[in-house]
């Protein structure tokens, strides 16, 4: 047999310099402790009873594998120091097997996966039917964003921030109505897809007001890295409060204002196709656009109670609201790859106004 | 004997003589050199795949990455994908298979050395038509959704985002509809995605026809099925996952080219079609597909660990249970893809179950290997050093597997980079470990030498350190959510760290491949002479010379145990230790001698060109389909059929032997025997 002869010498070639690999990757691994910032996606901080109730099993899982993870590694890190070829060591027992071990290892496993079982499975039938007492709120899915209508507060419609009262159970009832999205709010539950077609459910629910970060979490074409969400949890006064004002019709306002001149340009420049708002008088567009199906954008009537647009990715830490709001109307195709919302060719002034009357559908 | 004589040799099939040189690729149809080839496409590919996922983590380095348009990202993880998995692993495991099965079920070929080319050939085409969509794509065609005539009604129609790379597959390897379908993705690269894909299928089918059957009636006199090596074993369980997972998939795929061809609506919803139906028989076949893809990497490992244990394999029987019941157990397991997608409380509850029944004979595979390490005398050569690599990271891989098993915990994990994080442990901490293994443990089957040591230890750590790198923070940044096929994260979620780690950890993995290749290279021409046995083996591909002659056995080996050429070389003392037999060393020289110098005549199938000219009519049908409205594309489609059935009459018709005259390597050529 071969003895390789070693042509190239390198310092960790040899005697303990060998170990210094481990090293490098021993420090890497430890440096995890130093990031301790949670992302606002994280699964770490649940804040309701359904994400609770699943963090609750990950943890005696994850555990139970970081137990195994040292005891396997550790054997074979124990095997390569121990059993490695030294000057004088004997040649090796020629062991065929043992059916004593080959049973005990295939016992023990089965019989932790037996003890995960259990709750796994008694967590599944609970967090797939939503409770009686939950409010409804439907989740439509479109590329890139997601729509909210609340069925039982007269059909109010608003996107991208889905508003819910505390401590009070949401059934998402939840469909597509282009490509499948998938619906995820790590801090209330794990995700779910939105199937065109078919109608998926999620229970959500918060226990403390607060933002709660979403994501959709499948493929969904050119912009999916885009498609965010927020969850904006409130006091029961606060929601009543915010179902009253979503539930009055947007103001038309004044002429020769800025903001009259923002909604002509909304009404004359194609806006209309896509982008409904309820009116007093009836008029709006929103059934025109239902009509068409797929191809809509959102209800803008309370669109400035939104903190957020474009799919809830923007404004972000790195542009403010104006100037993101200004980006986006200019070109959102470029802002946002794939944007249904074509490039109008709106000049400065009219970007101006048209936010002026933005930001006064309040 | 006697078909040639009575028939007259038409020129036309004549059977191709070249021993040497370009036409001799094209027309062999001998395992080794067609082992040989799938081996270097695969590896072409490997470093195709491997570009693209540089690319993608220089994306992902920090927040909002601009370095590529979301156009081109999308395309770039989905070709890295389904390169990686049809067009590197599953090709470099046929290299394996190929060249070392019938040597180590003591075989002169494949039970059908035609088709075998045939596989291979129509794998070649098949990635070669799946990337030629590159030169179809159209910049300045406009993205954004069409309505049912095909025609672009809404979305994007600044071509800025559409560029070259942009112009590959960008569906995700999954392809799932409808994004993937016609309305929402109305380009050519997903056609070309479906068809390719449908063209590497029907090699793989044929592959595993062959070696099924090769290895049910190749095997030499006193090989039992329970003497085979673990490699062997692997195979025959890939071959039958193939076997039953690939029809699935072709008739999924046929599905989808119909709805985006021609009108159907299997999985369109506007239309009332299901895009979960798709999701099924994806799975259906795609779970088992990963299976095909890490087994044969498992069968590697259980050939290296031992010999560098000096120990039998502890448990060959359980390994071999173990094996098997991962592929039964494979096929019941698919809906854990799909937990979130709305599936019945019952089937989650089911699939969970069955999901977490795979880690026991799992765990029993990384027990019996540790088993074999026990006691043993363990040299750590590069080939060891990447089998350990590999038990220690697949270890990872599992564990973390278990979570997807945990339901409602998948409900959180599914779709962020914990998965990516978890497969690519599997995938590359496991399959592709394993894959390097094994190039350095065999190396001297193809070549007669051994690679460089030292650069392959250096390889090894590198390669382990940048994996670790790139692949661990990826667990940590799913659970802070990071989700899957995402172009660009925002500053606020504080990912930028562990991701500029992973895309650090990619370039020193691609540092590594590098010291791969440049030992490669060097190692063919310069490397040490290996000999006859130079790992000091144990299974009786290492009783033929070094490199493996045209012949294989030089006369048909006899087998009287597992690990037969070990106790030809070794009986135990009382204390059941292996003592080497005195006649070990002459028997390795005499071994040497006699497979150089066979007495008798060997018959060896003989070359045929029309396993090329038959691969030659599949692209062309996809063209065809592609272009299936003009004149043009009809026509493609009938000389491509015209081309495969004619490859296939002609196979039919071409004699089974050449008169001998010019097959000159001493009386290797003379028709001895036809079957």
């Amino acid at each position: 047999m071969v003895r390789p002869r070693a042509k190239l010498r390198f310092p960790w070639s040899t005697g303990r310099a060998r170990l210094l690999p481990l090293a490098v990757l021993a420090l890497a691994l430890t440096s995890c402790s130093f990031i301790e910032i949670d992302s606002p996606l994280t699964i770490f901080e649940p804040a309701g009873p359904f994400a609770e109730r699943i963090d609750g099993l990950f943890w005696p899982v994850f555990w139970t594998a970081v137990v195994v993870f040292f005891l396997v590694q550790g054997a074979i890190l124990f095997a390569v120091f121990a059993f490695r070829d030294r000057p004088g060591r004997k040649e090796p027992k020629q062991t065929h097997g043992n059916a004593a071990l080959e049973i005990t290892w295939t016992v023990i496993p089965t019989l932790i996966l037996a003890v995960l079982a259990v709750p796994t499975v008694q967590a599944v039938f609970d967090l797939t039917k939503c409770g009686d007492d939950a409010m409804v709120i439907e989740v439509i899915g479109h590329q890139w964003w997601f729509e909210y209508v609340y069925p039982e507060h007269g059909g109010i419609t608003t996107a991208n921030v889905l508003v819910m009262p505390e401590d009070q159970e949401v059934c998402a009832t939840m469909t597509s109505e282009d490509v499948m999205h998938n619906f995820w709010i790590p801090a209330l539950n794990g995700k779910r897809y939105l199937v065109p077609g078919q109608t998926t459910i999620l229970r959500l629910q918060a226990d403390e007001p607060g933002e709660y970060w979403g994501h959709c979490a499948e493929f969904c074409g050119l912009s999916h890295s885009l498609m965010r969400a927020r969850a904006q949890v409130v006091t029961a006064e606060e929601f009543d409060a915010w179902i009253a004002a979503q539930s009055q019709p947007a103001e038309v306002p004044a002429e020769g204002t800025p903001e009259w001149e923002g909604l002509q340009v909304f009404l004359n420049k194609g806006c209309t196709a896509c982008h409904a708002v309820d009116f007093a008088d009836g008029s709006g567009v929103d059934d025109v656009v239902r009509a068409r199906g797929t191809f809509r954008g959102p209800n803008l009537t309370h669109f400035a109670s939104r903190h957020v647009f474009a799919g809830a990715y923007l404004p972000s830490e790195d542009i403010g609201y104006d100037e993101a709001l200004t980006e986006w109307l200019a070109n959102p195709p470029l802002v946002k790859p794939g944007s249904f919302m074509p490039d109008l060719g709106l000049t400065g002034e009219e970007i101006s106004d048209l936010i002026a009357w933005l930001k006064s559908n309040t | 004997m006697t078909a040639t004589a009575s028939r007259p040799a038409a020129t036309i099939f004549r059977r191709p003589a070249a021993t040497t040189g370009f036409w001799s690729w094209i027309t062999t149809v001998d395992h080794k050199k067609i082992g040989v080839m799938y081996g270097y496409t695969a590896f072409t590919f490997f470093l195709f795949g491997g570009i693209e996922a540089l690319l993608i983590r220089v994306q992902l380095a920090g927040p909002n990455g601009d370095f590529l348009t979301a156009a081109e990202y999308n395309a770039l993880f989905t070709t890295h994908a389904v390169t990686m998995v049809f067009l590197f692993v599953m090709p470099a495991a046929a290299a394996f298979m190929n060249y070392l099965l019938p040597l180590m079920i003591g075989a002169r070929d494949v039970a059908f050395p035609r088709m075998n080319a045939l596989s291979f050939w129509i794998f070649l085409m098949g990635g070669l038509f799946l990337y030629s969509v590159i030169f179809f794509s159209d910049p300045q065609a406009p993205l954004g959704i069409a309505d049912a005539t095909g025609t672009t009604v809404a979305g994007n129609l600044d071509p800025s985002y559409n560029t070259l790379l942009g112009g590959l597959p960008d569906g995700g390897w999954f392809l799932y509809q409808p994004n993937a379908g016609p309305s929402y993705s109305p380009g050519l690269a997903i056609d070309f995605a479906a068809l390719g894909l449908q063209i590497l299928g029907v090699a793989s089918l044929i592959s595993s026809v062959n070696f099924i059957v090769t290895i049910f009636n190749m095997r030499a006199q006193g090989m039992r099925l329970l003497r085979m090596p673990v490699f062997v074993w692997m195979m025959l369980v890939v071959a039958f996952l193939l076997l039953f997972s690939l029809p699935i998939i072709a008739i999924a795929l046929f599905m989808v080219t119909f709805d985006r061809s021609f009108g159907t609506s299997f999985f369109q919803a506007a239309s009332g079609g299901d895009p979960i139906l798709w999701q099924h028989l994806f799975w259906l076949f795609g779970h088992p597909e990963v299976y095909i893809l890490i087994l044969p990497a498992m069968g590697i490992v259980s050939e290296v660990i031992p010999v560098f244990s000096r120990k039998p394999l502890f448990g060959y029987a359980a390994i071999v249970f173990a094996g098997a019941g991962i592929g039964f157990l494979g096929f019941g397991v698919w809906a854990h893809h799909m937990f979130a997608s709305g599936i019945t409380p019952v089937a989650q509850a089911a699939f969970g179950l069955a999901t977490m029944t795979i880690a026991i004979p799992t765990g029993i595979k990384i027990f019996n290997w540790l088993g074999t390490m026990w006691g043993g005398k363990l040299r750590f050569t590069t080939p060891m050093l990447f089998a350990v690599g590999f038990v220690s990271q697949f270890v990872i891989g599992g564990l973390s597997g278990v979570t997807h098993a945990i339901v409602p915990s998948d409900w959180q994990q599914t779709d962020t980079y914990w998965i990516v994080g978890h497969f690519h442990y599997v995938l590359f901490g496991g399959a592709i470990f394993g894959i390097f293994a094994g190039l350095y443990y065999w190396f001297p089957k193809i070549t007669g030498r051994v690679m460089n040591e030292t650069l392959g230890k250096l390889h090894f750590w590198i390669q382990f350190i940048g994996f670790n790198l790139t692949f661990a923070p990826m667990h940590w940044l799913g659970l802070q959510g990071m989700v899957r096929r995402t172009w660009r994260y925002a500053p606020e979620m504080n990912m930028g760290p562990w991701n500029l780690a992973a895309t650090v950890g990619a370039f020193i993995i691609a540092l590594a491949v590098l010291i791969f290749m440049v030992n490669w290279i060097w190692s063919r021409r310069k490397g040490q002479p290996s000999g006859l046995d130079p790992w000091d083996a144990r299974t009786i591909e290492w009783t033929i010379p070094n490199p493996t002659p045209e012949y294989n056995f030089a006369s048909n080996p006899v087998v009287h145990s597992l690990d037969d050429f070990w106790h030809l070389k070794y009986s135990e003392d009382d204390e059941g230790r292996p003592v080497r037999r005195p006649d070990a060393d002459d028997l390795v020289v005499r071994l040497d001698h006699e497979g150089r110098n066979p007495t008798e005549p060997i018959h060896l199938p003989n070359p045929s060109y029309f396993p090329f000219i038959m691969s030659l009519g599949l692209p062309m049908i996809g063209y065809g389909v592609i272009w299936h409205t003009a004149l043009w594309g009809k026509i493609l489609i009938g000389l491509g059929a015209l081309t495969t059935i004619g490859g296939l009459l002609g196979w039919g018709m071409e004699p089974l032997e050449e008169p001998h005259d010019d097959h000159g390597h001493d009386g290797h050529g003379e028709p001895a025997i036809a079957h």
